[in-house]
Formats: C-alpha cells, sequence, structure tokens
C-alpha cells in the first residue's frame, strides 16, 4: 500500500469507528431517546409508572375543560387515551386537536400534568389555505 | 490533472484569484438576503396557527442547515487534506469552524425564542435539539483543539481528525425527528415533498442562498488571513509587503 492509501485507510477506520460507537451507544440507551411516550406505550406498561414522565398525544376533540387555571382534557393516539389535568398557564398553540406534550405522573389512571407542551407538525400555509383544505376535506 | 489542481490550489494563486470573487460574493449574498427578508416578511403569508411567529423560521432554518453544511464542509475538507496533504484543505477547514459555530448558535437561539411562545418551553433536552447543541460543542472542541498547537501541522492533523469522527452525528441531527419522538417537529422539506406554501418555500430559499454566499465570503476572507500568516517567511509574502 502506498502512504496515500494508509491514509485513506485511516480516514474510513476513523468514520467507521465513529459510527461503530454511536450505534451500540444508542443501542444501550434504547427508548430512553425517545422524549415522550404514547398513550398506548404506557398502557402496555412500558413508561415509569409511579416515577415522572412524559406523555405524548393529541388533545380529544371535545374533551376540554378549565376552571380558572384548572384545565382537564383528554389525550389519545386514537387507540388508547388518558385524562390530563394541570393547573397552569397553557401554550398558544394548545387546543383541541392539537399535539401536546406533558409532563408527570399517573394518580389512579389520572395522569396529573406538572408541564404543558404544545406540538406542531412540519406544515405551513395560510389561514385562507388552511380552511380550503378544511371544506375540501369535509366535502368528500 | 493532478498538477494543475495542486497549482491551483498554491497558496499564491488561491491568495489573488480569491481576491476578486470575494465583492461578487457579497454582492450576491446582500442582494438575496433583501430580496428574501422582503419574501419573507412581507410576501409570504403567517401561518394559520402560529400567526407572524413563523417567520422566525426564515432565519431558523436556513442558519440550522448551514450550521450542518459547514460541519460536513470541514469534515471532508479534513479529508482531504489528511489524505492528499493539500495544505489549503486545512486552512478552509480551520476558517469555516467560528463561521459555523456561528450559525448553529444562530439556529439554537432563534429556535429558543420561537419555542417559548409556540411549545412554552425555551429549551427541552429532546433528541433534535440535544444533537444540535453537541454540534456546537463539536464546533468548539475543534476550535479549541486547533488553537492548542504550536506546530500549525500538528495542529491541522489532530483537528482533522476530531472533525471526520464527528461527522456521525450529523446524520443523527437530520433523522432525529424521524428516529424517536421529539418535541420538535419532522422535516417540511425532503426530497419529494414540501409541505409549505410556496411563498413560504420561496423565502426559505432565497434566504437559504443568501447564507451560502455570506458563508463562502467570509470563509475566504479569513482564509486569505490565514495563507498569509502561515506563507509569511515565503517570498511572494514579503514581496507583497514590499509592494504595499
Amino acid at each position: 500500500m502506498t502512504k496515500r492509501q494508509n491514509r485513506m485507510l485511516l480516514v474510513a477506520m476513523l468514520i467507521g469507528g465513529g459510527i461503530l460507537v454511536v450505534v451500540l451507544l444508542l443501542q444501550a440507551l434504547g427508548s430512553n431517546t425517545n422524549y415522550f411516550y404514547s398513550p398506548t406505550e404506557v398502557a402496555e406498561g412500558k413508561a415509569p409508572i409511579g416515577r415522572s414522565f412524559r406523555l405524548g398525544g393529541l388533545v380529544t376533540v371535545g374533551s376540554f375543560k378549565r376552571e380558572d387555571l384548572k384545565a382537564t382534557f383528554d389525550v389519545t393516539d386514537y387507540k388508547n387515551k388518558f385524562t390530563i389535568q394541570y393547573t397552569g398557564i397553557l401554550p398558544d398553540l394548545f387546543k383541541e386537536g392539537q399535539g401536546v406534550i406533558t409532563t408527570g405522573s399517573l394518580v389512579g389512571g389520572t395522569f396529573i400534568a406538572t408541564e404543558v407542551l404544545a406540538k406542531h407538525d412540519e406544515n405551513y400555509m395560510s389561514p385562507e389555505v388552511a380552511d380550503a383544505l378544511k371544506k375540501g376535506k369535509s366535502n368528500k | 490533472m493532478w498538477k494543475w489542481i495542486q497549482a491551483f490550489a498554491s497558496p499564491q494563486n488561491f491568495y489573488t484569484i480569491s481576491a476578486k470573487i470575494i465583492p461578487w460574493m457579497l454582492a450576491v449574498f446582500a442582494l438575496l438576503a433583501l430580496v428574501g427578508l422582503y419574501w419573507g416578511l412581507i410576501v409570504a403569508p403567517a401561518d394559520y396557527q402560529q400567526g407572524d411567529s413563523v417567520r422566525i423560521m426564515f432565519v431558523h432554518v436556513p442558519a440550522a442547515w448551514m450550521s450542518l453544511f459547514i460541519y460536513v464542509l470541514i469534515a471532508v475538507a479534513s479529508a482531504i487534506g489528511l489524505i492528499w496533504q493539500i495544505k489549503l484543505a486545512f486552512i478552509v477547514a480551520k476558517v469555516s469552524a467560528p463561521i459555523g459555530a456561528a450559525f448553529t448558535f444562530l439556529a439554537l437561539i432563534t429556535g429558543s425564542i420561537w419555542g417559548k411562545p409556540m411549545w412554552g418551553t425555551w429549551w427541552v433536552w429532546d433528541a433534535r435539539l440535544t444533537s444540535e447543541l453537541i454540534l456546537l460543542f463539536l464546533y468548539w472542541a475543534y476550535m479549541s483543539l486547533n488553537n492548542a498547537f504550536d506546530n500549525p501541522k500538528t495542529a491541522s492533523k489532530a483537528s482533522a481528525i476530531l472533525a471526520i469522527v464527528g461527522i456521525v452525528n450529523i446524520p443523527i441531527i437530520y433523522y432525529s425527528v424521524e428516529w424517536w419522538n421529539s418535541l420538535h417537529q419532522g422535516s417540511s422539506i425532503g426530497v419529494n415533498k414540501i409541505s409549505m406554501q410556496i411563498d413560504m418555500f420561496v423565502a426559505l430559499m432565497l434566504i437559504s442562498f443568501a447564507f451560502k454566499f455570506l458563508y463562502a465570503a467570509l470563509m475566504l476572507m479569513r482564509a486569505r488571513n490565514e495563507v498569509l500568516e502561515r506563507e509569511q517567511n515565503s517570498g511572494w509574502v514579503k514581496a507583497l509587503i514590499k509592494d504595499n
């Protein structure tokens, strides 16, 4: 091998080694790299029940109730759902049908949240287009 | 052909040619940035959910793209420098790092400012945000390592190895929103999908290209300084100083 090929091999080994390290690391971390659990994962017992964890899903339409700062709503992934109780200020994007991530713990089937974050999707459009899309869907 | 490339990459030729390119790069940047800002702030519509806050995207996303682009460029230049021992490649890698770090910082800050009103938090430790923060640390590590040696040759080689190993973080950042549940939403722009209105996309692209030209100009300016410093004992630099 020439010196240049030797150096190419070194670079290839550096990249290969780096990838190996990261793959092993991610394997070891497993589901800890997920930021939140879905209602189904919680129902299947994959979430650390008894400790604080994050639960994410869509706010069920028609489930949102609030009294002063105390809010109650359901979070679903269309397979399972949990009722969330939260006292505090909700983010601007919070509404029924919207994705949310809540932090808290399960107390007798109800999820008592200490934090509610709103998630939004990767679709960006003007209100007019969004309306038009909605109408198009409901006409079908 | 190989000889020709090496001649072109010689410090002296680079110094003369880059001087002619830089003003054009800056002019194109200014033009694209102006049109891009007009498109982003006036032509593009407000979002149906986020309202005018969505306009942070026109800085946030191009800056984040630049942070990845410049890192890949540093790693490739480092590999070229290591394998074919081209001094200029090491110089390009070295001078690009602070610019890349600045874009990474800009992406993180604008993301934070966007996250507070929309998500309800300045920062979360989800996969996308965390891996982008690691990228900033990688840039910093690369810069420190490059400055930790007195001998520029040793510095270039050591930091090149770091840059090449660090490239594994790039696909992690890019795919983080697909591989794991994260607060950050998925990509709006992929190989065969654009999930935003066309005027938003145009603004995004204009600023994105503006940033590319800004980077090119800044990189060349910094590279010229670096070349002068490294070649200060060579004949052509001495002649240059005499002439001025």
